[in-house]
């Protein structure tokens, strides 16, 4: 499986969002997407799998041009989880169960509760299958949705921060769980994210946005200081600390930086 | 990619293997108890039935309901069960039941707990479309062929197919105004229910001056549409509502995994492979639709779309698959509770039995207010 996105534009109510994005990804890899808020992370996202009618540019999965796929088949490859959400309470348990709809033509099988089963178990949320959705804490409810993304089998999982909202631990446990699944399942997965440091530590590829624009796509060896003050405008020193790389703001007496 | 359904850790599936049940069993049993209570309720309402028949100025004993509805009664029987018990009774269901359905079907499409015919002025257009085919397009009412007990409640409509018409039209414009506004400015649920709130004020005025045009007999049936009452249809007018009513049953079944979708967001949504736009029109016109007849019928019955899902809400949780027959089940328990509450309550039985459900509905929209639209 290798996703490319070429020439991919966007334009938000004649404000150019995003201009000539283009990337590779082929399964087993995780890319980054970071950038300051409102340089079209999210917008990006939403591009890949349609959530966002695409104007310009193609999404290709394989040899499949995701502009002529049906939204169910669309569904079956890409699964999305997105940055907020506000939900009717399901028992966890239907709230992963939720993400067999595109596979569901009457009612769920057997089949579909033993994938729901399965990844719950192999979350670690098993605990919670009967619970409402509504008595949950933010870490878990991050959980259930990636679950839920698990859920519809998808070949590219895309997250749009899905550690903004978490304490240090949750950030890390989902972070964990994003590669692993990846791993295991042999898929791929964008990420957009705020937290640098997190990205360093568990993402390989980077894809930095500025302005709408690629400013660097990238191995994360390869992403320098200059590159993140070009992108962030903040002043940053990249460190080393046991086998991590850091990123540290540094003070300067400018009004730009901290 | 049937690599999902292996558990990753060995002491997982130990662990799962070990145990009594799995998760898929208890999962299995929760859903077992939310069958057993509708069946629950569903008895209930059986004997709610039997109940209404029963009770009333002429007093009926349980065998001899029994020998009427199995057609052997005599004839004074016949006529107060099949005349006049039994079409209020089917009404109060069927009305409930559209009125239920509508409610939870809004509430999930537009993503607001305040939703529902009702609130969002839906209900308003349609008597106003209905009153305005009567008076304007003579569709009227006359004096009514079958036996009733007291004279408004004689009246018939000529055509039902022009007042259904008109009702569903002026229910439209409620529904495409909501859904514009949902759409174009991405309203708060709040102010989705102050334009629905704007919507009914300005189409109760219109009720109210059409009256003006109309004459004595047309005004004593649209004065009733403020307040909605069951006893005005007979059995062709609720065969109707049956039928409009069950097809749209139907058709909400057949989407409850999409109106599951919907309530989890409209990214969610699109993202597990629904056409969220589509989809929001089509459930939105369908749901306007069973209101609206229900409303030509039956005049505005306040806050019952609201209430009914709520309840089922409380009952078994948000889970489309359950909640559409529930609500259903519910709007049809509470039409009928309060219709024959009603009858009890005031001798003649005529008190409109949307006075009481807005009783009912009215707190719990305050509470909703109140709580700040929680999810």
């Amino acid at each position: 499986m290798i996703l490319k996105v070429n020439g991919l534009e966007f334009t938000y109510h004649e404000r150019p969002v995003l201009k000539n994005i283009g990337f590779e990804l082929k399964k087993g890899q995780i890319m980054a997407v970071l950038g300051v808020n409102g340089a079209g992370k999210t917008t990006l996202l939403k591009c890949l799998n349609r959530i966002l009618r695409l104007r310009m540019g193609t999404v290709f999965l394989d040899e499949e041009n995701v502009k002529d796929m049906s939204r169910n088949h669309i569904a079956k490859h890409f699964a999305y989880v997105p940055q907020k959400y506000e939900e009717e309470p399901l028992t966890v348990f239907d709230a992963i169960l939720l993400g067999r709809r595109p596979y569901i033509k009457w009612e769920a099988t057997s089949h579909d509760l033993r994938i729901v089963e399965a990844i719950l178990y192999r979350l670690d949320i098993e605990y919670l299958a009967l619970r409402p959705t509504n008595q949950l804490s933010g870490g878990e409810m991050q959980k259930v949705i990636i679950a839920r993304a698990l859920a519809q089998e998808p070949e590219v999982l895309l997250l749009d921060e899905p550690t903004s909202n978490l304490d240090l631990k949750n950030q890390l446990q989902v972070m964990q769980l994003v590669t692993k699944a990846v791993r295991e399942h042999n898929m791929a997965a964008i990420v957009s994210m705020h937290d640098i440091n997190l990205a360093f530590r568990f993402v390989d590829h980077f894809l930095m946005l500025r302005e709408g624009r690629v400013h660097l796509l990238a191995p994360r060896e390869e992403v320098t200081a200059q590159d993140i003050e070009k992108v962030y405008g903040v002043k940053v020193i990249l460190g080393d600390v046991d086998q991590y790389k850091i990123v540290i703001p540094v003070n300067e007496n400018s009004e730009g930086a901290l | 990619m049937s690599h999902l359904e292996k558990p990753t850790s060995a002491d997982h599936s130990e662990a799962l293997k070990n145990r009594d049940t799995s998760i898929s069993d208890l999962y299995q049993e929760s859903i077992r108890k939310k069958i057993f209570l509708f069946g629950v309720l569903f008895l209930f309402l059986l004997v709610l039935i039997v109940y209404a028949i029963a009770v009333g100025y002429y007093d009926m004993s349980l065998p001899g309901i029994i020998k009427t509805l199995l057609g052997f009664g005599d004839g004074s029987g016949n006529i107060v069960i099949w005349n006049i018990r039994m079409p209020r009774i089917v009404a109060a269901i069927v009305t409930g039941c559209a009125l239920g359905l509508s409610g939870v079907a809004m509430q999930s499409l537009l993503r607001n707990p305040l939703a529902s015919p009702f609130t969002l002025g839906v209900s308003h257009g349609a008597a106003f479309g209905a009153a305005f085919s009567i008076v304007f397009l003579g569709a009227g009412m006359t004096a009514g062929s079958t036996i009733r007990m007291t004279g408004v409640e004689g009246l018939m409509l000529k055509n039902v197919y022009m007042v259904t018409l008109c009702a569903f039209l002026g229910a439209m414009i409620a529904t495409a105004v909501i859904l514009l506004l949902a759409r174009l400015k991405k309203m708060s649920p709040e102010s989705i229910i102050l334009a629905g709130v704007a919507m009914s004020s300005l189409f109760t005025s219109g009720t109210i001056l059409i009256q003006y045009f109309a004459s004595e007999v047309e005004i004593a049936s649209v004065v009733f549409w403020t307040f909605g009452d069951v006893t005005r249809s007979s059995w062709p007018e609720i065969g109707l509502l049956t039928m409009v009513t069950f097809a749209v049953i139907v058709y909400f079944v057949f989407v409850r995994w999409d109106l599951n979708a919907v309530s989890a967001g409209e990214d969610t949504a699109r993202s597990l492979g629904l056409d969220v736009d589509r989809f929001r029109l089509y459930g939105m016109l369908l749901a306007a639709l069973a209101a609206s007849l229900a409303t030509a019928l039956h005049g505005v019955i306040a806050f019952l779309g609201l209430l009914a899902p709520h309840i089922g809400r409380r009952l078994i949780g948000a889970d489309h698959r359950f909640l559409i027959p529930y609500s259903c089940l519910i709007g049809a328990l509470l039409l009928l509770l309060a219709d024959t509450a009603g009858r009890l309550i005031v001798g003649s039985g005529t008190l409109p039995v949307g006075v009481l459900t807005s009783f009912m509905g009215a707190p719990l929209f305050l509470y909703l207010l109140i709580r700040g639209l929680k999810r």
